[in-house]
């Protein structure tokens, strides 16, 4: 994967996006060149009136009539072909971002876990949104003006070249300069605005994480080195826009310089034919005037040039994304897993986040259908690195998981997914009714199933209470929700999907005592001869585990029943009495 | 928008330049014909060769003065269009830092993203090429009509017809389409919505096996948003080809206008030609001007939205106004609260004065929650006290704490902090006071020590180390120091900091949920706050270290003038508070100590047998 793709290697890309959609690109050519065509003939109609209006009493009304008859026609069909174009554009450059911006959803989608835990989020949130903005608002520059443009200069050339061979090759060997010096700001200003766009990007993030975590921010007083902080990226920011848009909009006037050239070049050449007797001056006025309609495309286009500058360097970082390593993709022939799995196998595991530190080496653990396995051990011992590799968010380094003699990795993850049901510590709520959250694993649930998980979840009294019952919707972040109503929501959400299987990763940390036990109770019930995996604090939830792991450092410690583990009065037996200690003993 | 303007005060003599020099371009450009027409009329007829170089050169040397002015014209209008957004994002972002916790809840972290980044993007295109085109496009309008005013007065009232003709056209599509834009804005606020929850929600997502309903949801909302894009694309794109038929239409009327002049001998021939020429004129300008409309529409819709997020208030700047908007929502839920444990033992008044933290009466409910989440509550905590508070999920605890530091507004009732109100602080003063630890731990991009000095900016690095280790995150720092220095065995203290030095990455993914939250409460014990809550911050720690954290808070309250506030679900984690606050459904079912609620709170009872099942041993424990 190349990491920095060159701007040639991003333009084909983008063209690429654009192929499918080929007919409408083609009807807007069609368009344009109806419309231009059009908008070039409309003078030589105005030509024939002004010929036709003499001199008092010398003015033919009759002919002038039929030619503004002609004249009417002809700027209907012009505006028409307009509209369509601008229509066609329109349609073409939104559906196109669309479809990157797509893309570069579903890339979000099946990127690994290990990308997306390193990747600040409102990075990528830049990349998806405001990326695709200025991509999808280059490329309709792009459009409306690079077709007319290209058109117009056709156009001119033909009636240029039926007045002078001569001129005319002044003007087509002198106009490509400005081309060049366009391409020349051009080069130049790429990197500008790929700094720009990265800067923003790093803007985006630091806006996410305090904005997103204000309150702390403002518990903290630190409005102010806040403010700070982000006014040295904004300055920054405006930095390096002020180099991409100034020496950008350089392109402009300085082919309109060309251009002022051109001009003096065919006026020379032009004067100096005439002087010669080669032509007349009726023709060399014609000739300036479609000299300039010639040329001017040429501004328009190089203005265009510097907008799709930005959207090329927009969009590299769109398919920088969009090229990112996706997951391994799922074992082509999936072995199927039986309809209710219970049995796990941890084979000579290791894994690491990275090289340098490693964590997790050579776990073996054997768990048999309908066990409960309870994980404890200090913070940062691994315990929630173990639910990473059994849910398969990230891929062991070596060894293997295996559930009923099945690698997990010759499994769909989907059908791994599936086989449990995960409430961690960190709650996760979407913004959206309370009975959406609660669906979320199974949006066709019936409203009783729903409300008899929440009630398993001890939930249904809170939100009950609500203003709006199962209808309230909540915020971005959970809104006013407690901590605890909002496990007490990420269980009832588990609770409705029964899976095979279960883990609970501090599941029930911001719940008090008395609802906990209640919800355990609902738990026991529902996970009868159900496989789970607990890892908690509170060890009076977990004694009655079929097996406690003690991990330490990645390794287990210690392993046994709450009753053996106690009577080793090892690691174990220590944090256990530990939590018996009222304070002033110790 | 308009308000929006008074930023751009900064750079008045830049957006006073960028249109001048534009239009002094214009007009050198406009000077070309003219040298043309003397090349033609004098060097062609008088065959001067001479004549003709000369006029040449000079038409070369217009053509670097525009060049010249072009380019300050362009630099003046980048700089004023850059130096506005990037003030306009410094001031909205200033803003929402100043909002209270209500006004984030109600307004969204997405919006706020999209407005900050995308909408200040498009204000800021629009305001660049406004300032290049806005002067120019009218000067040479209004420059031809009258032009032909003194070609021929009644031709040049077809000027006076078409010109209103356009403007009402320009503008009105304008107005249609500045509401759709606003939809297209919103619309995306949608699909950045779901992109970050999608980020955020990955696990939960994937664990549920989501995708593809995601991936469904979010091409429904994204087709949503080309829905709208094309819609107010129509519109516009409606305005070219609108203005092309009227000044074109305009032309056929000209040309009428000026054969029946020419035919009664009024105007001549070349006057019509010169006629025809300034309405071509205008056409041009308004193609270009076609353009920055489109640009200038969206960048006033956008400015719209970065003016509404302005002109929510800052709702804690205002007390008096505070309290009566928030008095809307009174349900009678909460009145029987108050029973048995109504007048607590010494609660007299004076008392209430000379407490640290005084509740008095106090009612509060959530702007958007129909229900109080705390009604009647009245307690005192001293100097040098204990408070724990206890209670089931969502019965009020984290909004009793909140309250403190004033994050929300009591609806009726007063919370004073040193017998003053806390309406009556400045927010800093009062927050200074109080060092928070919150449920959800949170760090932020930097290093360890960078975000444990937000807690006081001053701090030594013996503070740092102090606090750390009261907050039992020695050993997370020491193994980040070990993990920079690969070899270096012993534990001494230049390990530990250079594990102060240590990176954290955004919202400190690279920490596990229980070393945040004992770097967080590292954090909150760096400023030596007078008042220290712990908001169930020891949720992830295992019992011994969060017995060992109690004991090291303890220690530091030696001089016994930190009074703290502990959140808990664990009875252990209180038992050794001086006064403990029951809370059931935001009312309070009992204020004592361990004791006298195990004798007397049922509720309190009963969450402490939950944990400690009711044996012999466990109570002589509990009593001892």
């Amino acid at each position: 994967m190349k990491k920095k793709s060159g701007q040639a290697e991003v333009l084909k890309r983008v063209l690429q996006c654009i192929r499918p959609h080929a007919p409408i690109v083609l009807l807007s050519l069609i368009m344009a060149v109806i419309s231009v065509v059009l908008t070039l003939y409309l003078p030589v109609l105005t030509g024939q009136i002004v010929d036709l209006i003499i001199g008092p009493g010398e003015v033919d009304f009759e002919a002038i009539f039929g030619i503004m008859h002609k004249m009417a026609a002809a700027i209907l069909f012009t505006a028409l072909a307009q509209w369509l174009m601008n229509i066609f554009n329109n349609r073409i450059v939104y559906r196109v971002s669309s479809e990157v911006r797509q893309q570069a959803f579903r890339k979000i989608e099946i990127l690994p876990l290990g990308y997306l835990d390193t990747h600040s989020s409102g990075e990528m949130v830049s990349r998806v949104i405001a990326d695709v903005d200025q991509f999808s608002d280059g490329l309709l520059m792009g459009f409306t003006q690079l077709f007319t443009g290209v058109v117009t200069i056709v156009g001119t050339l033909f009636f240029m070249l039926s007045v002078n061979v001569r001129i005319t090759l002044v003007v087509v060997i002198l106009t490509p300069v400005s081309l060049l010096v366009a391409n020349f700001i051009a080069k130049r200003t790429y990197s500008m605005f790929r700094k720009q766009s990265e800067t923003r990007g790093e803007q985006t993030a630091l806006i996410d994480e305090m904005i997103g975590n204000q309150k702390v921010v403002q518990a903290y007083g630190q409005e102010a080195r806040v403010q700070e902080q982000f006014n040295e990226v904004n300055a920054r920011l405006s930095q390096y826009s002020l180099r991409a848009i100034f020496f950008s909009s350089l392109t402009n006037p300085c082919t309109r310089f060309v251009n002022s050239l051109v001009y003096t070049g065919v006026g020379l050449t032009g004067a100096l034919s005439v002087v010669g007797g080669l032509m007349s001056v009726g023709q060399l006025s014609a000739f300036l005037s479609y000299a300039n309609q010639y040329t001017k495309p040429f501004n328009e286009i190089s203005g265009v040039v510097t907008e799709l500058q930005n959207a090329i360097a927009c969009a590299g970082r769109i398919f920088e994304l969009i090229d990112a390593q996706a997951e391994k993709p799922d074992a082509a022939p999936a072995k199927e897993l039986p309809s209710d799995p219970g049995a796990v196998t941890l084979d000579h595991v290791s894994f690491s986040y990275s090289k340098e530190a490693p964590l997790i080496e050579n776990f073996n653990l054997a768990v048999h259908p309908g066990q409960r396995v309870a994980i404890v051990g200090p913070t940062g011992c691994g315990k929630t690195t173990m639910i990473n590799l059994l849910m398969r968010f990230y891929d062991v380094d070596g060894g293997s998981i295996s559930i009923e003699e099945r690698d997990i990795r010759s499994l769909k993850r989907s059908d791994l997914r599936s086989a449990y049901g995960m409430v961690l510590q960190d709650t996760w709520l979407r913004a959206g009714t309370i009975r959406e959250n609660i669906a979320m694993g199974r949006p066709d649930a019936t409203e009783e199933e729903i409300i008899q998980a929440a009630k398993d979840s001890h939930a249904h009294s809170f939100i009950r209470r609500l203003p709006q019952g199962y209808d309230t919707v909540i915020g971005e972040n959970g809104g006013n929700l407690s901590q605890g109503q909002k496990q007490l929501l990420c269980i009832a959400r588990v609770m409705l999907t029964l899976p095979p299987m279960l883990i609970l990763d501090e599941a029930t940390s911001s719940i008090d005592t008395r609802t906990e036990i209640r919800i355990q109770q609902a738990f026991q019930k529902m996970m009868q001869g159900r496989t789970s995996f607990i890892v908690a604090h509170r060890l009076s939830t977990i004694q009655n585990a079929d097996v406690i792991l003690v991990m330490k450092d990645g390794h287990i410690i210690e392993q046994g029943t709450h009753q053996e583990l106690l009577e080793k009065a090892g690691f174990y037996a220590n944090l256990y009495n530990s939590q018996f200690v009222m304070p002033g003993q110790v | 928008m308009w308000k929006l303007l008074k930023y751009m005060k900064a750079y008045r003599k830049e957006s006073f330049c960028a249109p001048l020099f534009k239009l002094l371009e214009a007009s050198f450009e406009l000077l070309v014909p003219l040298v043309m027409a003397r090349i033609i009329d004098v060097g062609i007829k008088n065959q001067d060769t001479a004549y003709i170089l000369r006029m040449c050169l000079l038409m070369v040397a217009l053509g670097v003065i525009g060049l010249v002015c072009a380019v300050t014209a362009q630099y003046f209008s980048a700089k004023a269009a850059v130096g506005f957004s990037a003030k306009l994002r410094e001031v909205l972002f200033a803003h929402v830092q100043s909002l209270s916790f209500t006004e984030q809840d109600d307004i969204g972290t997405s919006t706020l993203i999209t407005r900050m980044t995308s909408d200040i993007n498009q204000v800021q295109s629009g305001v660049n090429l406004f300032l290049r085109l806005f002067l120019r496009s009218p000067f040479i309008v209004f420059g031809a009509m009258a032009m032909a005013f003194t070609i021929d007065v009644k031709a040049a009232f077809v000027f006076v017809v078409v010109i209103p003709i356009l403007c009402v056209i320009v503008f009105g599509i304008m107005l249609i389409s500045i509401p759709m834009y606003r939809r297209v804005q919103e619309r995306l606020d949608a699909v950045v919505r779901l992109t970050r929850e999608n980020l955020l929600g990955v696990r939960v997502i994937r664990a549920f096996c989501r995708e593809p309903e995601e991936v469904r949801d979010f091409e429904g909302k994204n087709e949503l948003l080309v829905k709208a894009q094309l819609l107010s694309g129509r519109i516009s794109a409606m305005m070219n080809p609108m203005t092309y038929v009227v000044i074109n239409m305009g032309l056929v009327v000209l040309l009428y206008v000026g054969a029946s002049r020419v035919d009664s001998g009024l105007i001549t021939q070349g006057s019509v030609v010169a006629l025809v020429n300034y309405m071509s004129q205008i056409l041009v300008e308004l193609v270009k001007l076609a353009n920055l409309i489109i640009t200038v529409t969206k960048a006033i819709a956008c400015g719209n939205r970065i003016q509404s997020v302005l002109e929510v208030p800052a709702g804690m700047e205002t007390p008096e106004q505070d309290a009566a908007s928030k008095s809307e929502t009174q349900t009678g839920a909460g009145r029987l609260s108050q029973k048995g444990f109504a007048d607590f033992p010494d609660k007299s008044d004076e008392d209430r004065e000379n407490a640290v933290v005084a509740f008095d009466h106090v009612n509060f409910s959530y702007r958007s929650a129909g229900a109080d989440a705390l009604s009647d509550l009245t307690f005192a905590a001293h100097r040098g006290e204990t408070i724990g508070i206890i209670g089931g999920t969502g019965s009020g605890k984290t909004s009793l704490v909140s309250l403190i530091p004033r994050f929300y507004d009591v609806r009726s009732g007063s919370v004073k902090v040193d017998g003053r109100d806390v309406r009556e602080y400045p927010l800093e003063e009062l927050r200074r006071k109080v060092g928070i630890v919150m449920q959800k731990p949170v760090l932020f991009k930097g290093t360890i020590r960078s975000n444990l000095l937000w807690g006081n900016e001053d701090a030594t690095d013996e503070d740092l180390i102090e606090a750390v280790r009261a907050a039992q995150a020695e050993d997370v720092v020491l193994s980040k120091g070990l993990e920079e220095v690969a070899h270096s065995k012993g534990q001494d203290d230049t390990a530990l900091l250079r594990g102060l030095d240590a990176a954290v990455e955004q919202e400190g993914r690279n920490f596990s949920g229980g070393q945040k939250q004992r770097l967080t409460i590292a954090r909150a014990l760096v400023r030596h706050p007078e008042i220290l809550i712990l908001d169930d911050s020891a949720s992830a720690l295992d019992f011994a270290t969060d017995a060992r954290l109690r004991g090291a808070i303890r220690r530091l309250n030696e001089k016994g003038d930190l009074t703290v506030f502990i959140v808990s679900q664990r009875t252990s984690s209180i038992a050794h508070a001086d006064k403990i606050i029951v809370l059931e459904d935001g009312h309070v079912a009992g204020i004592g100590t361990h004791k006298e609620l195990l004798a007397s709170c049922e509720v309190y009872q009963e969450t402490h047998y939950s944990q400690f099942p009711k044996t012999e041993t466990a109570d002589k424990g509990v009593l001892a």
